[in-house]
């Protein structure tokens, strides 16, 4: 009988990525709410290096950063696989996980922003992103995203667009206008109503709330 | 699998330690490929069409299909030329040779960068600490093992490339104390044997033409001022 833990925060989008794929394959696990305001021993015993979550410890062996670990539970426990078994688009795909981390530093500067102007470029930046993934990864065949089963790219991307939907109640903002990004709106409407997703999104309110008091403790701070 | 009529092209500048990666996993395989030197002021064609979304070195073209990002390309190469492997069989080893490789192009080349070309004092200084504590962390993961890989070169060494060649040169330049047998011995050590090794040796770019470059880039933050 395996042991998986997983140490995560219930609204961070890379724990998410993770409980996702846990789900996603039926893989059982205990799961271990971190206060990032007074992080476990075991937890900076795990990851020493960034002393955040998600840590995935199985049996005893730990395990750090949201997409190598879904990659690494990808490898193990092969039902419903998200990477492609082609060594090209495997490689295709791992450039678009990449993408979607860097996308995340300028979701960060958003969620960081304590004034119009800093909030309208980090706004700006966000978009840059999102045209690029709107341009490059749908259409003509290019099924980067999903297909018919979800993949690494859907997983990699899915929380990100779910932090934005709340970003855009909390602050009062539109950032995933359907209007300037056609294919990507489609795709997170599809991807947010798949039973394993729907059923595993943290609540829309009690996110807008998180997120309004993180700031302000972040704002205040700085 | 692969074959003597494979296409294989490398898209490069020869000064990039991103770019060395791919050499050495190229070389290590022993894969013949065409080497491309672009100009990042001037870019190709080629390279604004295989890589679209950053515009920048290293691309991998195999067969015509394009791959960038450095350690997506190694990792590519480790899975198409299976003989003398760059990552280990084991799921779990694996996962964590890529903890390690991500964490070096997070926490030192990246930062390295930024406390050398600066002008501002706070920057150089924070960015500085910052390289330091990275060191350490892999000064206390290497212990005494020969290379990040065991025995043999593998994907963390490759991708730790840019310490044992470009920093001293970086350090030099700057006058800065970052990679020092002192402070960092068994990371040290490392870097000697890692630098010497056959394969990556022959796959370091020239120490003068990379040394001067950073020189002049250096000197031009000052002038400006």
């Amino acid at each position: 009988m395996t042991d998986i833990k997983l140490h995560g925060f219930w609204y961070s989008p890379f724990t998410l990525r993770v409980k996702w794929t846990l789900k996603l394959k039926g893989i059982p696990y205990e799961n271990i709410e971190e206060d990032r305001y007074n992080k476990s021993a075991q937890l900076l015993q795990y990851n020493p290096v960034y002393k955040r979550t998600p840590v995935l410890v199985h049996d005893g062996k730990p395990l750090c950063e949201s997409m190598i670990i879904v990659e690494y539970i990808d490898e193990i426990w092969p039902q419903n696989p998200l990477l492609p078994t082609h060594s090209y688009h495997k490689a295709l795909a791992r450039f678009w996980v990449k993408y979607a981390d860097d996308t995340f530093s300028a979701v960060a500067s958003l969620v960081r922003s304590s004034n119009g102007e800093e909030q309208e470029k980090a706004i700006e930046k966000i978009w840059e992103h999102l045209k690029v993934v709107e341009d490059q990864c749908f259409g003509d065949g290019k099924n980067v995203f999903g297909g018919d089963t979800i993949n690494i790219v859907d997983i990699a991307f899915g929380p990100l667009i779910t932090l934005l939907v709340v970003l855009e109640d909390a602050l009062g903002v539109k950032i995933l206008d359907d209007e300037k990004f056609p294919h990507l709106h489609s795709w997170y409407n599809n991807f947010k109503d798949v039973p394993i997703i729907k059923e595993n999104l943290p609540d829309q309110d009690k996110m807008v709330a998180f997120i309004k008091v993180f700031r302000e403790k972040l704002i205040a701070s700085s | 699998m692969a074959s003597n009529q494979e296409e294989v092209t490398l898209l490069g500048v020869t000064r990039s330690p991103f770019v060395c990666r791919v050499h050495i996993a190229l070389k290590l395989k022993g894969v013949e490929y065409k080497y491309v030197e672009e100009s990042l002021f001037n870019k190709s064609d080629l390279l604004l069409k295989y890589n679209p979304v950053h515009k920048k070195v290293p691309v991998f073209v195999h067969n015509g299909k394009p791959i960038a990002e450095s350690l997506l390309i190694v990792e590519y190469i480790d899975q198409t030329w299976t003989h003398n492997p760059i990552l280990s069989s084991d799921p779990y080893q694996r996962a964590l040779a890529r903890f390690w490789s991500k964490f070096i192009d997070d926490k030192v080349v990246g930062v390295t960068s930024k406390a050398v070309f600066t002008v501002d004092e706070k920057e150089r200084e924070k960015n500085t600490e910052e390289v330091l504590e990275a060191l350490q962390f892999l000064e206390n993961e290497i212990k005494d093992n020969k290379f990040f890989g065991g025995e043999e070169i593998g994907l963390v060494d490759i991708a730790a490339v840019f310490i044992p060649f470009w920093i001293p040169m970086l350090q030099e330049v700057a006058g800065l104390e970052l990679l020092t047998s002192h402070k960092f011995p068994k990371l040290y050590k490392w870097s000697q044997e890692l630098i010497n090794h056959l394969v990556v040796k022959e796959s370091l770019p020239p120490r003068d033409h990379v040394f001067a470059f950073i020189k002049r880039r250096y000197e031009s933050l000052f002038i400006s001022k």
